[in-house]
């Protein structure tokens, strides 16, 4: 196989449940690992005479989202019923879009394996219904749970741009980076938030230049990134071998074929082939009305959206200074990376901004399992206490205890983070008289360390260290280690000259 | 007049799920043809430069808010069922698998 010319054709089909609260066509609770069945209604449950009315929520983050995926917003979106048989649908069809769908011809970028940029083709984003939930392992008959069903889902299906595996796991990240960024979806992989179907096939030219198409493999339903690399990469692989095999193994004889992908053997596995392929006979969704905008609501909509996570991430790492790990945390999401550039803007310093994001900020969010953007905390609160510790006027870990005080008071209640600082007895001591009883006092009650200090040169550095410690301890933590540690050099130096 | 022969009728038997006897299927097929028949009348209207719709009343943007209400609840949703392992739904076992 060495000398023919391999080249891997991969689009991505990707589901990403929307962050509503209700369900698309009726007001169900969504709630994970609810009761099965719990949360259904005549809508859901496709009782006959019942009325869908779609969810406002739904439909804008739909809209967010395909004009984050840089697509063009239809004027005129409409709904379809795709006619299929199966359980977990009782309605006998799933309400999708067809011709009209919400968002077409985008582009989305990706930092590709081999180092570049790289631009991925979107054809479509539609706004459409999961379906219900069938289970029979062990059973001699089917269950069915009907709580997912109604579920709004975004459809996402890119060009067949991509070209290898590692390429299409990254396109995957970064789009649950993007939707979670907007708010638009938690993506959450556990709860199967985010549902992947990679269509794979080979170009293969041989050495006379002959260009063979291998069948296009749709892998089914993975609900990992992990899966979409290892069913991405199996498929190249048997792709080839089975053309190696038998020549006639090209699209044109086989068409499009469906495959599952087996994660504990990690092989994919034959389902169905273009003569049983499904038949959905779609056609408009009579009892939905289409949805209109204009073109100042689609540029309402896309002031929303801003600069994407990764171009926001390459200018946070140029500008701020970042590491690539500050940014997975404060571009966790819009407003949190909006708190971030208003703190900046208003003359806080990036880097100790930075510092308290991933520290002081994340920790508390994370002490009271929330995030960031959650904390309901401003930007002049955040800069504030960034200026603050800049100052020396209070240390770095004041600076915690001070966000825990904000956090539990509310923002209404904080008059000025200076203020709580004193009020809770944290601002350093910057005093030199002050700073220097102190000192004295040290000095006093330490005379082998000042004698190391002096005299020792091999532990002038630790005693020296060890005046400072102790110093601390006298001033009860509130002298301005920084300053405190200046004053103490100068009287040992001090001492020195006067015993020279 | 439009023809559907046996095979489209059973084709879309098939797709309904519909188990047809070769009477009913004889019956569907004419029935379904003079069905189509009638509704082939709208060709004869002149539709030259009008936009296509899928509504007959120019409405749109109708939407309700994200707020959750009462669900019917395990016991009123299983109420008509024809089968039931509670909370479930019970149906004959099948193993295609999903094609959503």
């Amino acid at each position: 196989m060495s000398d023919l010319k391999i080249r891997p054709i991969i689009g991505l089909e990707v589901h990403v449940q929307l962050a509503t609260r209700t369900k698309l066509f009726c007001p169900c609770e969504l709630e994970f690992a609810a009761e099965p069945n719990s949360r259904t209604c005549p809508v859901c449950l496709g009782l006959p005479g019942a009325l869908p009315v779609m969810n406002r929520q739904a439909f804008e983050y739909a809209v967010l989202g395909g004009l984050a995926l840089g697509c063009d917003i239809a004027p005129l979106t409409k709904w379809d019923r795709k006619s299929y048989y199966y359980p977990d649908m009782p309605k006998n069809y799933q309400t999708s879009q067809y011709d009209l769908p919400v968002a077409f011809d985008g582009s989305f970028e990706i930092l590709a394996s081999d180092g570049t940029t790289k631009k991925i083709g979107i054809i479509r984003a539609h706004l459409e219904e999961d379906a219900g939930k069938n289970m029979h392992e062990g059973l001699d008959h089917t269950r069915v749970d009907l709580n997912r069903a109604g579920t709004p889902l975004l459809e996402i299906v890119t060009q067949p741009d991509i070209d290898n595996a590692d390429d299409a796991y990254t396109f995957c990240v970064e789009l649950q980076r993007l939707v979670r960024f907007l708010g638009i979806s938690d993506a959450d992989m556990q709860k199967g938030q985010m549902r992947f179907e990679p269509n794979v096939n080979v170009s293969i030219t041989t050495p006379d230049g002959t260009e063979y198409r291998t069948p296009i493999s749709e892998v089914k339903n993975l609900n990992s990134f992990r899966s979409v690399r290892g069913a991405i990469e199996y498929e190249i692989q048997r792709q080839v071998h089975a053309w190696e095999d038998d020549h006639g193994y090209t699209l044109a004889n086989k068409g499009k074929q469906n495959y599952g992908w087996n994660d504990a053997r990690e092989v994919t596995e034959f389902q169905r082939g273009k003569e049983e392929s499904h038949d959905y006979r779609y056609f408009p969704e009579p009892d939905l009305v289409p949805a209109m905008l204009d073109d100042s609501a689609i540029e309402s909509f896309r002031a929303r959206v801003g600069e994407l996570p990764l171009a926001r991430e390459r200018r946070y790492i140029e500008c701020y200074g970042m590491t690539q790990k500050d940014c997975e945390i404060i571009l966790a999401d819009l407003p949190t990376a909006e708190l971030y550039e208003a703190a900046a803007n208003s003359g806080a310093d990036p880097k100790t901004l930075t510092k308290q994001f991933v520290g002081v900020w994340n920790q508390l969010a994370s002490t009271h399992n929330t995030t960031i953007s959650r904390l309901g905390i401003n930007s002049e609160v955040v800069a504030d206490l960034a200026k603050l510790v800049d100052a020396g006027t209070i240390s770095a870990s004041a600076a915690s205890q001070i966000a825990e005080h904000i956090y539990k008071t509310g923002i209404a209640q904080t008059a000025g983070v200076a203020d709580i600082a004193a009020k809770l007895g944290l601002i350093q001591e910057r005093d030199e008289g002050r700073l220097e009883a102190w000192i004295d006092e040290v000095f006093a009650a330490n005379a082998q360390a000042i004698e190391d200090a002096l005299q020792n040169p091999k532990k002038a550095k630790a005693a020296a260290g060890f005046l400072r410690g102790q110093l601390m301890k006298v001033s009860q933590g509130k002298a301005d280690p920084k300053l405190a540690g200046d004053l103490i050099e100068k009287k040992l130096n001090a001492l020195k000259d006067g015993a020279d | 007049m439009t023809q559907i022969d046996e095979q489209q009728v059973r084709h879309i038997a098939h797709l309904s799920r519909l188990d047809l006897s070769d009477e009913e299927i004889a019956q569907y097929g004419r029935q379904l043809g003079e069905v189509l028949a009638y509704v082939e009348q709208l060709n004869e209207v002149d539709t030259e430069g009008v936009e296509p719709t899928a509504h007959a009343m120019p409405v749109s943007n109708v939407f309700r808010e994200d707020v959750p209400a009462e669900s019917l609840g395990v016991e009123k949703a299983l109420q008509n069922a024809p089968d039931k392992a509670t909370p479930y739904f019970k149906v004959p076992k099948v193993l295609d698998q999903q094609s959503a």
